[in-house]
């Protein structure tokens, strides 16, 4: 037998800890979302109706268990609150990830052509920020766009508005946090696979003739459409899914479902229906986890 | 032959420009945090009165306390069982529930936070636990593991496998070839892993404001309810502190990968 295979047998058990772990706190408690998200609303502690009592024998659990009904469900597709609240949410997702590639991909390109010594710098000076509190960088941005900010002052003293722009509680402003928060995102696997990529292919399509423009885009974008797909997907679940940001930047008269649900549950205390609303966000991105799963797994198992 | 030229000036253009927007905010904030006027968008000299008035501050210095009991906790726990996971992913070739395993491991890197918490919560109140240091620490630990997993797993997917072969051909079990071989190489990502996981959990919002009881606020959820409020240069104050934390711990991150690299080995991939 090989001493690698003698090597994976101990490290196959290292597996039990984080694997029970994972399972307890993360896939069991989908299963109380899904139940939650069929009972009622209830003013009780725990705020909700049925609860499911095992010491209460079997008979119990029959009636509790014909006590669910998928009513929040009903409310969430005929209520128009909640239908908007998820095409905004993906409105705003698909924009801001289109804006985020746009922005990111001449940043990452910038980076793989640096020389090999100052990509390590560079690639350090993205990361950074990304350590650097998520909260604290929105607020960054409360302070620079707010009525007597800093960025209507230099507007202002340019001449090139003639009174202070409203920034704050715009969709403006929330993409511009979006965009701010999520561009290590899309940046680092972009430079990832752009500065894998081989040189000569770049200056052989230059040296037979090709535009630089044209290189760019029969060459460069197709070999680095793999860091695309990583970059898009790990700003576009997350961004669907965002609280926080549009919460604090942008208005207060079209909600993301992130925002509903937060609403529902900590100030309507409607538990059921925060709960219906979640299990339909994970449903709206099933596809985009799934192929993000697959490109992760690979990535990461068949080695760099 | 015509020599395409690397490093156009449209490159650098984008680099400049995209360095600054991403540090140009965290600049302004830490600069006004040292104002000395009431008003946040005027200049009055400068002053440390905002820090003054953060540490007289009781209820966010406990908060404070709080968040870095949980940042400390929850990253001490992730990193042990993210380093678990990722050796037993890299190294424990097939097994049975593998996909499962890495599928949850790595769900909730993307995962919205909205999510995560609120089944987080639901799970906690079904157990009918105490919310408070211990349910944030939890769920804390569950982001954070990932992250770990994955900064160590790529660490130990460059790494040369027949140093752990060769240590076992001299007669070392398994067990002991993992630890004086394998670990000390992947110590810098280990390091690294436990920085990632701390300044996330120092960071963390929403999960928190799932999985916390009354009266135990971490630092993010007091910081979101003075924001809410509007712009207080206290809030500069507490931000310019936090980012320093931040500072001082990469920093240490950065030096425990060159001590490594000292001794023969490259730094740690992040």
């Amino acid at each position: 037998m090989s001493s690698r295979r003698i090597f994976a047998r101990p490290a196959r058990f290292a597996a039990i800890a984080p694997y029970l772990w994972m399972m307890l706190f993360f896939l069991v408690p989908f299963a109380f979302v899904l139940k939650i998200s069929l009972s009622q609303t209830a003013i009780a502690q725990p705020p909700y109706d049925p609860v499911f009592d095992l010491t209460a024998g079997w008979d119990a659990l029959k009636t509790a268990l014909a006590a669910l009904s998928i009513d929040n469900f009903r409310l969430l597709i005929s209520d128009d609150i909640y239908v908007f609240a998820y095409v905004r949410s993906l409105t705003v997702a698909v924009t801001a990830t289109a804006l985020l590639l746009l922005i990111g991909y001449p940043i990452a390109y910038g980076m793989a052509r640096l020389p090999k010594s100052w990509q390590a710098v560079a690639m350090v000076l993205v990361i950074v920020p990304f350590w650097t509190s998520f909260l604290i960088r929105i607020y960054a941005w409360i302070n620079i766009l707010q009525h007597d900010g800093l960025l209507n002052q230099i507007l202002l003293a340019l001449h090139l508005v003639s009174q202070p722009v409203v920034w704050l509680s715009t969709d403006s402003a929330m993409y511009i946090g979006i965009v701010y928060s999520y561009l290590p995102f899309m940046i680092l696997p972009l430079y990832a696979t752009l500065a894998k990529m081989e040189p000569a292919l770049e200056e052989a399509a230059g040296d037979l003739g090709a535009p630089p423009w044209q290189v760019f885009w029969l060459v460069t974008f197709p070999l680095s459409l793999p860091g695309v797909g990583a970059g898009v997907l790990l700003c576009f679940i997350p961004i669907v899914g965002e609280f926080v940001i549009p919460d604090l930047l942008a208005g207060s008269n079209a909600l993301m479902i992130g925002q509903t649900l937060w609403l529902e549950f900590f100030t309507n205390k409607d538990w059921p229906v925060a709960s219906a609303a979640a299990i339909v966000l994970l449903v709206v991105l099933l596809v985009p986890l799934l192929l993000y799963e697959r490109l992760q797994k690979r990535q990461l198992e068949q080695g760099r | 032959m015509r020599k395409v030229s690397r490093l156009s000036r449209f490159n650098i253009a984008s680099l400049t420009l995209g360095l600054a927007f991403l540090y140009l905010p965290i600049l302004i904030l830490v600069i006004y945090s040292f104002n000395a006027s009431r008003l946040v968008t005027v200049w009055g000299g400068w002053s440390l009165r905002w820090y003054h008035e953060f540490f007289n501050d009781r209820a966010m210095i406990e908060a404070a306390w709080m968040s870095l009991r949980v940042a400390v906790s929850s990253a001490t726990i992730a990193t042990l069982l993210g380093t678990l996971a990722a050796v037993a992913l890299s190294r424990g070739e097939r097994f049975r529930g593998r996909t499962l395993f890495s599928g949850t491991l790595y769900a909730p890197l993307v995962m919205p936070e909205v999510i995560t918490g609120l089944s987080l919560l639901l799970l906690f109140v079904a157990l009918n636990a105490e919310r408070g240091f211990w349910t944030v620490t939890i769920a804390h630990t569950t982001l954070t593991m990932c992250f770990v997993a994955v900064v160590v797993q790529s660490r130990l997917g460059s790494l040369d496998r027949s140093l752990e072969e060769a240590a076992m051909d001299l007669g070392c079990d398994p067990v002991r070839a993992f630890v004086a071989v394998t670990l000390p190489l992947i110590a810098p990502a280990i390091v690294a892993g436990w920085m990632l996981a701390f300044t996330l959990s120092l960071d963390d919002l929403v999960i928190a404001s799932f999985t916390t009881g009354p009266g135990s606020a971490t630092l993010p959820i007091r910081i979101y309810s003075e924001v809410r409020l509007g712009v207080k240069p206290e809030i500069n104050a507490i931000c310019t502190l936090v980012i320093a934390l931040i500072a001082i711990v990469i920093v240490i991150a950065s030096l425990a990968s060159k001590l490594s690299s000292s001794r023969g080995e490259s730094a740690a991939p992040l």
